[in-house]
């Protein structure tokens, strides 16, 4: 099974293009330090360089070299989106796994957590969060990226919910729950042996479409101010700054989002991909 | 129909408690409030700080504080910020209809493009406006919003300008040019900008969705039935599938409604467009604490009362809906 549904997915080509491309964003913010500057020190004296050999693309208002900057915003970026997607997946599973599978007042009240969640204007709960967490006198709180994981998670879960739910209702009723029961199985058994290893394909897809926008909104809120601080370099603060110098540098606001936008197109190509090879018809066409 | 309309709302006051709740004790946990300024200011000195935490009621128990709050909510009465001594109310009051000015002009823009370019890409599937249109749609959904903002105002305003005169092509900030307040046509020429930013993604998204959607339909009984007796192949198209393939768009629109605002504050904070999300950036970064929970309460009855609305007329559109 697992090979059928590595050959369908690099049988669509742009999804393969888009492993390596993510492949390589991985690879090149992992061994960051490798370029010859430091992502934080100044050196005003070279400042609002345009891109030349030396500095690939340029330098900023503080003479920090953009492309050594953007790297290390790579590793935030990238982090946070694997990190949080993982935490709202797990978190999203288990909610629509208990909704789903046992139904009744369990399902009514989580449901409901999971509309008033829905009907809120996310972004502006992660600003106050954002904003407000950081003061807390909690230690291990200090941590920004840390603490943008998990709001990020904490405020992306329901879409997992319901998918999971939806997937449960409808696995639930199949032949194959009915005899485990029947032969004695526990409720925890049958959900997590029977039903949820066929809800893998659907919960695969829909983890990329959260990582591809749990980057989008780490690098939004670090753009507004309210995400990973400074001096942390991230592709949203790299932006922040750049809009600034937008008259004097308009060069500098292209890169960090043009790499946003790679790295989000590229999850997307993927997520892709992964739809076609995990769509069971298609799978059916080709025995 | 309007026991249902009526069961709806009751349903979200619940949500709108829990929501609060949360609201309120987060942000007035947090230790560094509005006083924080006064209190490293030499020249405040302490019982000045106290008697301003008096008058404002700053020393109740939290669980008191919140009950005044919620009082004064029910009451219609979002309380006074604490940076501009101003009532919430009013504040937001001025900026309500230039968000919605925005959030609207950018949807009319959206459902304009996003229709057509679905209904052809469908009309044609695997054609070359197809995959073109496929690509830019993908192109368009991993954009994000603040670059194109960003990337916009590079291109017309700082870059491009009217080779005679020097003037910038299109404006960047605020809604008017001064002296011309209140002129129609000069926030018109104001929106262009933001609007682009705001739109493009959606326009993308939709008009996948509607491909999708009419590909679906085009696949059902009745859209066979109506080729069978006879009708073109145009009337099969416009009238049969694609009444029944915009049905979705409704209540993804109204599922979408948190993100489009969202997008409206990312797009307000880039052209100081002076509408709700703006008042609440700036209120954030000064922790003006009742005006961002004012802000986000009145974002959230907006946004419910909207998801209503697109309930009700889901079940207009489609008599087949029946509310229980």
């Amino acid at each position: 099974m697992a090979r059928v549904i590595l050959r369908r997915f690099f049988k669509h080509k742009l999804a393969g293009i888009a492993i390596a491309v993510l492949a390589l964003l991985i690879l090149a913010s992992a061994f960051a330090f490798t370029t010859p500057y430091s992502p934080t020190n100044q050196e005003p004296t070279n400042s609002f360089q345009k891109s030349n050999a030396d500095h690939w693309f340029g330098t900023d208002e503080l003479g920090r070299d953009v492309f050594t900057r953007i790297l290390y915003g790579g590793r935030v970026s990238l982090t946070v989106g694997l990190f949080s997607t993982f935490l709202s997946i797990a978190l999203g599973v288990l909610v629509g796994a208990l909704s789903g599978y046992f139904g009744g007042w369990i399902d009514s009240v989580l449901m409901r957590i999971t509309d008033a969640f829905l009907t809120f204007p996310t972004i502006f709960v992660l600003i106050i969060l954002g904003a407000f967490l950081r003061e807390q006198q909690v230690p291990w709180l200090k941590n920004s990226v840390l603490i943008v994981i998990i709001i990020i998670a904490a405020l992306s879960w329901m879409w997992p919910a319901r998918l999971v739910r939806g997937l449960f209702l409808v696995l639930r009723e199949r032949e194959f729950v009915t005899a485990s029961r029947a032969l004695g199985g526990s409720s925890a058994r049958i959900i997590i042996q029977h039903i949820l290893p066929n809800c893998i394909g659907p919960i695969v897809v829909s983890g990329t479409l959260q990582m591809a926008s749990a980057i989008i909104t780490e690098s939004g809120l670090s753009y507004l101010g309210f995400g990973v601080q400074p001096p942390t370099p991230t592709w949203g603060s790299i932006l922040a700054t750049a809009q600034n110098q937008v008259f004097r540098a308009p060069w500098i606001a292209f890169y960090p989002g043009l790499m946003i936008f790679i790295t989000v197109m590229a999850i997307n190509y993927i997520g892709d991909g992964l739809r076609d090879a995990f769509d069971p018809y298609v799978v059916h066409a080709e025995k | 129909m309007t026991t249902y309309a009526i069961r709806r709302i009751l349903q979200t006051i619940p949500i709108l408690f829990i929501i609060s709740i949360l609201l309120f004790f987060l942000v007035r946990s947090a230790p560094g409030g509005p006083l924080t300024s006064a209190r490293r200011n030499p020249n405040v000195t302490k019982e000045q700080i106290e008697a301003i935490e008096e008058k404002l009621g700053l020393n109740d128990p939290l669980p008191v504080q919140y009950g005044r709050w919620i009082g004064d909510m029910l009451k219609g009465n979002l309380g006074q910020s604490i940076k501009f001594h101003r009532p919430v109310n009013d504040m937001i009051a001025e900026r309500i209809p230039n968000t919605l000015t925005l959030v609207g002009a950018s949807f009319l823009l959206t459902l304009i493009v996003a229709i057509p370019i679905g209904m052809l890409s469908a009309r044609k599937p695997y054609s070359v406006f197809d995959y073109a249109m496929t690509t830019v749609t993908f192109i368009g959904q991993s954009i994000p919003v603040y670059w194109l903002g960003l990337g916009l105002i590079v291109i017309f305003y700082v870059l491009l300008k009217n080779p005679v005169t020097d003037v910038p092509f299109f404006p960047v900030g605020g809604m008017n040019t001064r002296g011309k307040e209140g002129d129609p046509l000069d926030t018109l020429w104001h929106l262009v900008l933001p609007v682009t930013a705001l739109s493009l993604g959606w326009i993308a998204w939709y008009s996948r969705f509607l491909r999708s959607s009419m590909m679906d339909v085009l696949h059902e009984d009745y859209v066979r039935t109506a080729k069978a007796k006879g009708a073109s192949s145009n009337s099969v198209y416009y009238k049969h599938a694609l009444q029944n393939a915009i049905l979705p768009l409704v209540t993804l629109i109204a599922l979408d409604l948190p993100s489009l605002f969202a997008g409206a504050l990312f797009v307000e904070t880039i052209f100081s467009w002076p509408g709700m999300g703006r008042l609440f950036w700036d209120a954030a970064k000064g922790r003006d604490y009742p005006v961002l929970l004012g802000v986000v309460m009145i974002t959230a009855v907006l946004i419910i009362f909207c998801n209503i609305l697109a309930d009700l007329a889901y079940g207009w559109l489609d008599p087949r809906v029946k509310y229980e």
